[in-house]
C-alpha cells in the first residue's frame, strides 16, 4: 500500500532539511521526497500546516512489565508512546523479574512484536538485579536484544563498579546509562532542596547529589575514554559539569525531561503526589539554565523518564508516594510551549525528539529514501485541555492534567504503517 | 473560615481575630466551672497520626469545655495498622459525619489531603516539619498577653528550626504580626533560604538572643543525633543551651518559651526554664483558650 504525505513542512534535522514537501512510503520504506507525487492508487495524508519529522524515540521509559502490569504492560505503554508521536521506545530495566537476564530482555520484544507496531529497545541491567555489586551478563544481555546498560532509579554507588561496567559493557558496545544521584545526600528526601522545601517543611534532595555524581562518571568516562550517557538532568550544577566535560571532548550526551523544563518546585506546594519525581523538580533557576542547555545542544536530548504508577499507590501521604510521573502523551506539547516562548525552533524540538537514535546507537530519527517509514506529523497550533482520564496509558500520574496546551500528534507512523492517528 | 491547615494563608485580621476571640475563652476558663454549651451536639474527631500528649490533650480539653462529643484515634490499633489506607479511613471516618476532626501526622501536607477529600472542618495539629498553626497562635496569645502587643517586638527562635513545625507557623505568623525574628542554631538545623521567610539569620545563639522580648526554645530530638546533625547532647547543651549567661543579653523582662517536650540541660538550662521569666506553663494554659477560640471560629458560627 503506497501513502502519500502532502502539504505538511518537512524538518528533518539530520538533513539539516525544513521545506514544504511530499513524502511517499511504499512498502515501510520511504520511496520518494517530491514536490510532486503520483497519487494513483495512493492513500493521500493532507498534511496542511502540520510539521512532518522523523519518528520521535524516548530513550528513558518504564513500562513496568513484566512484574508491575497494573502500573503499565507493553502494549499500553506502546500505545501511549504511539499517542505521544514516539516511533522507538527505551524501557528502563527496574521490572520484576529485573531486565538483568537474557529470558527478561526476550520477553519484553516478544510482547512488543504483538503490540502496535512501536518499536522498543530494552536497556538491560548494568549491575546483576540492580543491586550495585556484581556485573549483569551484558555480553548476552546484547546478544538477546538490550541496546545499552543502566542500573537507572539507583545510581552506581561503587565506583569500581562502575569502572568495571563501563570497561566490559566496551567490550560489547554497551553504553553506561548514568542515574546520578548521591544517596547519602538523597536519603529520606521527598523534593528540591531550597526555600520551599523549608516553608513546605520536607526533608529536601539537594542539587549537588545530583551534578557531583554526574562528575564522577564524566570523569570515568575521560579516564576510560569511553562514551557514557546522563539520563534525567535536572538542575544548573548538573549543565556546569557537562559542558566542563563537554569541552574536554569528552563522550557524554545527556537528556532532560519536559516537566524540568516547565515545572519548579514550587508545583509541590499542592502536596500533589503528581509533582514527586526523582530526580526532583528544581529552582525557577535550574529551570531556566536547563532551557538554555537544550537551545545550545549542551543538553542533547529530550527524554520522558515516563513512570507510571497506579493511582492508589499515588493517593497517599506525600512521603509515602512512590516517586515518578507519566509523560509519553505530554511531552510534545509541553515541549512546544518553549517553541511558542520563542526559546526553541521547530527544527530544534525535533532534533532533540530524535537525537535519541545516535545515543543509543539505533537505526532512525531521519527520513530519506530507503529509510524505514517512521513518522512523526504534528501542529504547534492545536488547542486541547490535558485530562489524565484519556491517557492510552493504564496510569494517569501527570503533574499536567488540566493544563491548556498549544500543539498536538496528528499522526504517528511505523515502518509505513499508521500507529496512531487524532482525525484519520 | 473552613479549615485550619496552617498560619501561611491567614491575614493579619484572620490572626487577630482568634487572639480576641480566646481572650474571652480564657476568662471562662479562669472560672470555677469552665464548661460552656457552644458546641453541644458538634462531632469532632482527634486523629493523631503521632505521638503527642500536650497537643492532644489540649485539644480534647477544649472540646470538652465547648460541650462537643470527642472521639479519639491513635494508630496503633487503628485500621491504619491493618493496611488501610490513610484516604480510606478518612472516607470511612467521613461517613459517620463529624464536624471536625483534628489531626497530627508526620508527613507534611496530610491534612491538606484529608481537607480535599472530607467534608468536615481540618485543624492542623502538626504536619511533618511543615506546620502546627495552633501552637504558633498560642504562643502568639501568650506574647500579646505578657507584652500587650506584638507589633515591633524581637523574638528570638533558637535551636532545631529543620525539623521544626513549630518554627514555621510561628516564623510566619510573628512576621505577618510585624515581629522581629531573629532564629539561632547549628549550621545543620538552619534549612535552606529561611531568610527569605523574612527573619534574620545568626551564626551565634547570643547575637540571636540581644535585645530580644521573647526567647523561644525549640527542642532537639535527641533520636536525630544519629543523623549528623550534632555530635552529642554535650556539645549540644556547650554551645547552644538557653544559660542564664545567654539569657542576660535578653532584654531585662524577655519572656522565655518553649512549645515541650523539653530537654532539660540539653537546650534549655533547668534555671530558665524554672524561672520567674518562664512562660512555659502559661503556654500550656493558653493552648486550652485558643484552641477553643479555634474550635467555636470553625464550628461555632455555622447555624448562626
Amino acid at each position: 500500500m503506497k501513502m502519500i504525505i502532502k502539504n505538511g513542512t518537512l524538518v528533518n534535522p539530520a538533513k539539516k532539511e525544513k521545506k514544504k514537501t511530499a513524502i511517499v512510503i511504499e512498502n515501510g520504506l520511504i520511496t520518494d521526497i517530491t514536490d510532486n507525487p503520483d497519487e494513483t492508487g495512493a492513500k493521500v495524508v493532507n498534511a496542511d500546516g502540520m510539521i512532518v519529522a522523523p519518528g520521535f524515540i524516548d530513550i528513558h521509559v518504564h513500562f513496568r512489565d513484566p512484574g508491575y502490569e497494573h502500573k503499565e504492560d507493553i502494549h499500553t505503554g506502546l500505545m501511549a508512546a504511539a499517542a505521544g508521536g514516539f516511533t522507538s521506545v527505551c524501557t528502563m530495566p527496574n521490572t520484576n523479574p529485573v531486565a538483568d537476564n537474557i529470558e527478561t530482555i526476550r520477553y519484553m520484544l516478544e510482547r512488543a512484536t504483538g503490540g502496535n507496531g512501536v518499536k522498543l529497545y530494552p536497556v538491560a541491567a548494568a549491575s546483576k538485579g540492580l543491586k550495585g555489586e556484581g556485573l549483569a551478563p551484558i555480553g548476552e544481555l546484547k546478544e538477546g536484544g538490550a541496546i545499552a546498560v543502566s542500573d537507572d532509579g539507583k545510581p552506581i554507588k561503587n565506583t569500581d563498579l562502575l569502572k568495571r561496567v563501563m570497561e566490559y559493557g566496551s567490550s560489547f558496545d554497551m553504553k553506561y546509562i548514568s542515574h546520578s544521584e548521591d544517596t547519602y545526600l538523597a536519603e529520606g528526601g521527598q523534593m528540591n532542596e531550597g526555600f520551599y522545601s523549608t516553608i513546605y517543611g520536607m526533608t529536601g534532595i539537594p542539587v549537588v547529589g545530583e551534578a557531583s555524581q554526574i562528575a564522577r562518571d564524566c570523569m570515568m568516562a575521560e579516564y576510560l575514554d569511553l562514551p557514557v550517557h546522563i539520563a534525567h538532568v535536572s538542575c544548573a550544577m548538573s549543565v556546569d559539569v557537562i559542558r566542563h566535560y563537554k569541552k574536554k571532548g569528552v563522550k557524554v550526551t545527556a537528556e532532560t525531561a519536559p516537566h524540568y523544563l516547565t515545572l519548579t518546585d514550587q508545583a509541590v506546594g499542592g502536596f500533589d503526589t503528581n509533582t514527586k519525581i526523582n530526580p526532583p523538580l528544581r529552582s525557577e533557576n535550574d529551570r531556566l539554565v536547563l532551557i538554555e542547555a537544550v537551545k545550545s545542544g549542551l543538553i542533547d536530548a529530550i527524554a520522558t523518564d515516563h513512570a507510571p504508577h497506579h493511582q492508589r499507590e499515588k493517593e497517599v501521604e506525600f512521603n509515602n508516594a512512590p516517586f515518578g510521573i507519566i509523560g509519553l502523551e505530554t511531552a510534545l506539547p509541553i515541549v512546544l510551549k518553549l517553541y511558542h516562548e520563542g526559546h526553541l525552533t521547530i527544527e530544534r524540538v525535533v532534533e532533540l525528539f530524535t537525537a535519541g537514535y545516535s545515543i543509543m546507537g539505533v537505526k532512525g530519527g531521519v527520513i530519506e529514501k530507503g529509510a524505514p517509514a517512521d513518522v512523526t506529523i504534528f501542529d504547534t497550533d492545536y488547542q486541547w485541555t490535558v485530562d489524565k482520564n484519556m491517557f492510552c496509558s493504564k496510569s494517569s500520574n501527570t503533574p499536567f492534567h488540566g493544563f491548556h496546551v498549544k500543539g498536538s500528534v496528528f499522526a504517528t507512523i511505523v515502518d509505513g504503517k499508521v500507529v496512531y492517528s487524532r482525525e484519520f | 473560615m473552613k479549615h485550619l491547615l496552617g498560619i501561611e494563608n491567614l491575614n493579619r485580621d484572620q490572626i487577630m481575630n482568634i487572639l480576641e476571640t480566646a481572650v474571652s475563652f480564657d476568662e471562662i476558663n479562669q472560672r470555677q466551672i469552665k464548661k460552656v454549651p457552644t458546641l453541644k451536639g458538634k462531632t469532632i474527631i482527634n486523629f493523631f497520626a503521632e505521638p503527642s500528649t500536650r497537643t492532644r490533650m489540649s485539644f480534647e480539653v477544649a472540646e470538652k469545655r465547648l460541650s462537643a462529643d470527642t472521639y479519639n484515634i491513635a494508630v496503633s490499633g487503628s485500621a491504619i495498622e491493618k493496611g488501610e489506607t490513610l484516604s480510606d479511613t478518612a472516607l470511612n471516618l467521613q461517613a459517620m459525619q463529624p464536624d471536625a476532626m483534628i489531626i497530627r501526622h508526620s508527613v507534611a501536607g496530610t491534612p491538606q489531603l484529608l481537607a480535599e477529600i472530607m467534608d468536615c472542618s481540618i485543624i492542623n495539629a502538626g504536619d511533618g516539619f511543615r506546620e502546627h498553626p495552633t501552637q504558633a497562635l498560642l504562643d502568639a496569645f501568650t506574647i500579646w498577653q505578657k507584652k500587650g502587643k506584638l507589633e515591633g517586638l524581637r523574638i528570638a527562635l533558637l535551636g532545631d528550626i529543620y525539623h521544626s513545625r513549630v518554627a514555621r507557623s510561628n516564623i510566619y505568623l510573628l512576621t505577618k504580626m510585624g515581629c522581629d525574628v531573629v532564629i539561632s542554631g547549628p549550621g545543620t538545623m538552619i534549612p535552606k533560604e529561611i531568610e527569605k521567610m523574612g527573619v534574620t539569620v545568626e551564626k551565634r545563639p547570643v547575637d540571636a538572643v540581644k535585645g530580644a522580648d521573647a526567647v523561644m526554645m525549640l527542642r532537639v530530638q535527641n533520636e536525630r543525633a544519629s543523623n549528623l546533625l550534632y555530635p552529642d547532647v554535650r556539645e549540644y547543651a556547650k554551645f547552644f543551651c538557653l544559660t542564664p549567661e545567654l539569657l542576660k543579653y535578653a532584654k531585662n523582662d524577655a519572656i522565655v518559651m518553649h512549645p515541650g517536650p523539653a530537654n532539660r540541660g540539653v537546650e534549655i538550662d533547668d534555671v530558665v526554664m524554672d524561672g520567674e521569666r518562664s512562660v512555659v506553663l502559661t503556654q500550656v494554659a493558653n493552648g486550652v483558650s485558643v484552641r477553643m477560640a479555634v474550635l467555636y471560629l470553625l464550628l461555632g458560627g455555622s447555624e448562626k
